[in-house]
C-alpha cells in the first residue's frame, strides 16, 4: 500500500529521511555517515538521489538503492530516480566524524586518514598504526590487507589480543 | 533499478561508438574472466586470509567488469544488456587476452598470473583515468585505487614465494615457464586498439612499458629471481582465438542463463 505524501518533498526533508537508511553491512552507519550520498535534487514531486559506490563490486549498492526507495515510499514519495555515479570516486575522507565514532564504538577501527595503500613500491611497508577499538592500544598489527568485506582489512591487538576489522583508508 | 550516470562530473567527450565498443567489451571480458578464475579459489585458498584476498579481488574485478559491460551495451545501442553480453556470447566472441583464462594451477601459478595482469592493469588505468573518453575515465578513476591494492598484494606474494623455501621457488619458476609467454599480449595492440591509440583515446602501450618494466625488475630483484628474457609472446585472445580453457570456463559461468534463459535471483 502506498501512503499518499503528506507534504511536498523538500531537499532538507529527503536528507533527513536518508539519515535513517543504514549501511546493510555496517548497520551502525547511516548512508550519510558513509559519504555515499552525493546529491539530492527535488523538482516538483520528482526526487533524484545520487549515490556513489564505495568499491566497484560492493554488493550492498543494490540493497542501499532499494532501502532508499522503500524509505521514501513510506512517506508517499513515489517519483524517485537513483543515479549511480562513479566520478568523483568515493574516498573515506567523506566519512563523517560521527560515523567514525560510531564505527569505533561498534568494534571496527575507523580509517586513519592519509594512509591509503600508498605507492605500489612500498612493499612490506610499515603497517598503518591502528588503534584497537576494544582496549584503545596502539600496539596492533596487520593480519591481512583483505578482510570480511571489500572496505576492511584484518588486524589484531598485541595487548588485548583481540582480532578486529579496520575500515581501510581509501583515497 | 539503478540508472547509470558513470561520467558524473567529468566533461563529456564523444568517441565513435563503433570503434570504442569492441575495446570496452575487451576490457569487460578481461576483468570478468579473471574474476571468475579467482572466484574458483573461494573455499580452497591455502589459508583463510588469502582465500578472502582472492575473493575480494575477484569482487573488485567483477564490479569493474559490470561498469564496462553497461557502457558497452550503451555504446552498441542494440538493446542488449550487460547480462546478455556476459552470459550469451560464445568463446570466439570473447576478447580477453589469453593470460586471464589460464587455469589457476597452484597458488604460485595464480599469483604470477595476477602479478602480470595487475602490473599492466594498474598502469593502464592510471592513463585511462585522464583519457578523453569521459565514461572510460570515470570507470578507471574508480578502479585504479583498487588495482593499486591488488598490485601491492600480488607483488608481495611474488617476493615471498621467490625468496621463500626451495619448494615455493620451484613452484614460482614453473609458473614463470608456463605463463610468461602470455604477458606480451597485454601490451601488443590489436588493429582495434591501434585505431583508438591513433585518435588518442587509448595510451600508446609503449608509454606504459618503462614503469611496468621498472616495477617488474624491482619485484624480481627483491624475490631473488632472475627475469626471463626474450620470451615469445603468444597472441590470440584479444582477437577471439582462445585456448581450450575458455570454453570450459564459460560453460560453467554461463550455465544458468543458457539453461534457464532470463532467470533472476
Amino acid at each position: 500500500m502506498v501512503i499518499p505524501a503528506t507534504s511536498a518533498p523538500t531537499e532538507a526533508r529527503i536528507w533527513q529521511l536518508l539519515e535513517e537508511v543504514s549501511d546493510p553491512e555496517v548497520p551502525v552507519l547511516s548512508i550519510l555517515d558513509l559519504g555515499i550520498v552525493r546529491g539530492v535534487a527535488v523538482e516538483g514531486d520528482k526526487i533524484t538521489v545520487t549515490i556513489t559506490p564505495t568499491y566497484s563490486g560492493c554488493p550492498a549498492m543494490n540493497t542501499i538503492a532499494t532501502d532508499i526507495r522503500l524509505r521514501l515510499l513510506a512517506e508517499g514519495y513515489t517519483h524517485l530516480t537513483i543515479h549511480n555515479q562513479l566520478s568523483p570516486a568515493w574516498t573515506t575522507d567523506w566519512m563523517s566524524q560521527a560515523g567514525r565514532e560510531k564505527l569505533e564504538a561498534y568494534g571496527i577501527a575507523p580509517p586513519v586518514d592519509g594512509t591509503a595503500t600508498g605507492h605500489m613500491l612500498n612493499l612490506f611497508g610499515k603497517d598503518t598504526a591502528v588503534r584497537c577499538p576494544i582496549c584503545k592500544s596502539e600496539h596492533t598489527h596487520l593480519v591481512s590487507q583483505f578482510g570480511s568485506t571489500a572496505c576492511k582489512a584484518h588486524y589484531q591487538c598485541d595487548d588485548c589480543l583481540e582480532p578486529f576489522d579496520y575500515f581501510k583508508c581509501h583515497n | 533499478m539503478l540508472t547509470q550516470d558513470l561520467s558524473g562530473t567529468k566533461a563529456a567527450a564523444a568517441t565513435e561508438p563503433s570503434l570504442l565498443f569492441p575495446y570496452v567489451l575487451q576490457l569487460a571480458d578481461t576483468s570478468l574472466i579473471l574474476a571468475h578464475r579467482l572466484s574458483e579459489w573461494c573455499g580452497h585458498g591455502p589459508i583463510l586470509e588469502q582465500d578472502l584476498a582472492m575473493a575480494n579481488i575477484a569482487l573488485d574485478l567483477l564490479g569493474e567488469a559490470r561498469s564496462y559491460y553497461q557502457y558497452a551495451a550503451e555504446l552498441e545501442g542494440q538493446g542488449r544488456t550487460e547480462d546478455d553480453l556476459a552470459y550469451l556470447r560464445s568463446a570466439v566472441e570473447y576478447r580477453n587476452p589469453l593470460l586471464v583464462e589460464q587455469p589457476n594451477g597452484d597458488f604460485a601459478h595464480t599469483i604470477l598470473r595476477q602479478f602480470l595482469f595487475d602490473n599492466f592493469h594498474y598502469h593502464l588505468l592510471r592513463k585511462l583515468k585522464d583519457g578523453p573518453d569521459a565514461q572510460l575515465a570515470a570507470i578507471a578513476e574508480k578502479s585504479v585505487k583498487e588495482a593499486a591494492y591488488h598490485l601491492k598484494w600480488s607483488s608481495e606474494w611474488v617476493i615471498r614465494l621467490g625468496d621463500g623455501t626451495d619448494e615455493s621457488r620451484k613452484r614460482l619458476d614453473k609458473a614463470i615457464a608456463t605463463l610468461w609467454r602470455f604477458a606480451g599480449e597485454l601490451t601488443t595492440p590489436t588493429a582495434a586498439e591501434t585505431a583508438l591509440q591513433e585518435i588518442g583515446v587509448l595510451p600508446d602501450y609503449a608509454t606504459l612499458l618503462p614503469e611496468m618494466q621498472a616495477h617488474t625488475e624491482h619485484v624480481f630483484a627483491e624475490a631473488n629471481v632472475p627475469l626471463p628474457t626474450a620470451v615469445f609472446a603468444q597472441l590470440g585472445g584479444k582477437t577471439g582465438r582462445h585456448s581450450e580453457h575458455l570454453g570450459y570456463l564459460l560453460s560453467e559461468l554461463q550455465y544458468m542463463q543458457r539453461t534457464y534463459p532470463g532467470l533472476t535471483w
